[in-house]
């Protein structure tokens, strides 16, 4: 499904990090191209 | 230097501020206010007042007048519905603005508070009456300085920002350090200042509750987030040495670790260390309040028609020393960490900072009677969209004891109740991480009702641009016997 595609992987620390998004969309081939993790506390 | 032993946990004391003023002058409403100037009167008209504060459920839990489960069953919005409560719990106090504002003139040594003299004197009769207030803190206080010197602060060549209570009355102002450097500008000292007064309070009152001459302690790490320091050396630090003379501790000196909002957790553990290798024989952790989270998600709450509730400053101190029989013990043998190669998933943070550690002692999940993680308060952050921290973390605890099969898939929202704990703590980043619970933790393990509670949070290194990574860190607490 994201075979081919770019990938902006937004995260947040208290729930799915940014580098594990990015991670699990490499994975299924996507190109990664920002990859952030916020935290909002 | 003394003999080794198994530290334990003393004591441990929080000191709240109610600081309607100081919410201009929070980071994300300081830098609205600069762009839009006229927001400056929503969040006036949105601050609540000192006895919405001083109620404020949340803020009764802090200070160890109510239980933290109690929360659990109030109904929401808590900020509409708290019942009546006192100012002083068993764990700390929340102080009103005025005293506040007097002891930041009072750790004041370089004159950067300039308070006008009938605030000054306003602050005095507020003080005066104070168990942890000296008469050398209302000497230091001063008589304050004339309207018009204010005045003419504000409009010389030197940077400086008025102070102004919640109702919008100007009380003085505060100074830069020096001309043109942006480490030593009036809101950086603000927050530094603020820093050191709240740790230093917090501290007095867990010596004095303790009935500890401040003269026994030999060593303060400070273990909050403000940077100290001046161009040079930005974060060069040692607040911790800053707190232990405001507090008395003449024989001590001090150090700072930074981690973040897990800051507080690795020092207990390096304190834990000290006290067991014989280093020193009492060692107290202090973390100051976080001046520039007020008023943080302030949009979210005038969205939602509530009052700006990141209004209150909160500060730290616990007493780390050998074992005297009876203090909770720190359990160094089985101190959880995020290292590096864990990676960034929730499952792999998790499962360092309570998976291991806890098979390291031999227990399961359900053998801890609480944790304490992140336990930001979620009338603060539900409205703009942050979610229920706590409940997030809780979740990914009981999902790994799921994975482990010591519970049932099913079982999850019972484990969260048996075992988490509801939100209570101000966003005041390094307090509201796991050290919020201490008050109740330390009591708890005392007399019994509690066993075991595992401390573990969580640092955004990441926030710092100089990795993508977050750090964790964890720690047991066990009754003495």
């Amino acid at each position: 499904m994201l075979k081919g595609k770019k990938v902006i992987a937004l995260g947040e620390r208290d729930g799915i990090q940014g580098g594990a998004i990015a991670a699990c969309a490499r994975s299924a081939g996507a190109e990664v191209v920002l990859e952030k993790t916020y935290c909002f506390v | 230097m003394s003999g080794p032993g198994r530290p334990v946990i003393r004591g441990a004391r929080f000191f709240l501020a109610h600081a309607p003023g100081l919410v201009a002058h929070g980071s994300k409403p300081g830098r609205d206010v600069a762009h839009a100037p006229a927001t400056a009167d929503a969040l006036r008209a949105a601050l609540r007042p000192w006895a919405a504060a001083r109620d404020y459920a949340p803020n009764q839990v802090l200070i160890g007048a109510r239980r933290p489960e109690w929360l659990w069953d109030l109904p929401r919005p808590w900020w509409g519905a708290s019942p009546p409560g006192d100012r002083r719990g068993p764990h700390g106090e929340i102080a009103p603005e005025t005293e506040l504002y007097g002891l930041l003139r009072i750790g004041d040594q370089f004159d950067l508070v300039q308070l006008e003299a009938a605030f000054a004197e306003e602050a005095r009769a507020a003080l005066a009456t104070h168990p942890l207030v000296t008469k050398d803190d209302l000497a230091a206080l001063g008589a304050g300085v004339a309207a018009a010197a204010v005045d003419a602060r504000l409009g010389g060549p030197t940077p400086a920002a008025p102070l102004r209570l919640g109702s919008g009355r100007r009380v003085g102002c505060i100074v830069a350090g020096h001309e043109t450097d942006a480490t030593l500008a009036p809101d950086v000292l603000l927050e530094n200042l603020a820093a050191k007064v709240t740790a230093a309070m917090a501290l007095r009152a867990v010596l004095a509750d303790e009935g500890i001459d401040p003269a026994s302690v030999d060593y303060v790490i400070g273990s909050g987030e403000e940077a100290v320091g001046d161009r040079y050396q930005r974060g060069g630090g040692n607040l911790g040495k800053a707190v232990a003379e405001q507090a008395g501790c003449r024989a001590a000196t001090g150090v700072d670790v930074k981690g973040f909002c897990c800051g507080p957790v690795h020092a207990l553990v390096l304190a834990g260390s000290l006290v067991a290798a014989g280093v020193f024989a009492r060692v107290a952790v202090v973390g100051g309040c976080a001046l520039a989270k007020l008023g943080m998600k302030y949009q979210g709450h005038l969205r939602h028609g509530q009052p700006i509730l990141e209004d209150t400053l909160a500060g730290m101190a616990c007493l780390v020393e050998a074992d005297d029989g009876r203090s909770p013990r720190l359990r160094l043998d089985a101190v959880g960490r995020h290292p590096v190669a864990a990676g960034a998933s929730p499952k792999a943070i998790v499962e360092s900072l309570v998976g291991e550690p806890l098979r390291a002692l031999g227990l399961g999940f359900r053998d801890v009677d609480r944790y304490a993680t992140e336990l930001h308060n979620p009338e603060l952050t539900e409205p703009s969209g942050s979610g229920d921290v706590p409940q997030l973390n809780y979740r990914v605890i009981a999902g790994l004891a799921a994975l482990a099969r010591e519970i049932a898939p099913a079982d999850v929202p019972a484990f969260v109740r048996a075992h988490g704990l509801p939100g209570f703590a101000p966003t005041q980043g390094h307090i509201a991480s796991a050290v919020a619970f201490l008050g109740h933790a330390l009591e708890r393990l005392r007399d019994g009702r509690h066993r075991r509670v595992l401390l573990l949070a969580k640092g955004s290194l990441f926030l710092g641009r100089m990795t993508q990574m977050a750090d964790g860190v964890s720690v047991m607490l066990e009754r003495n016997d």
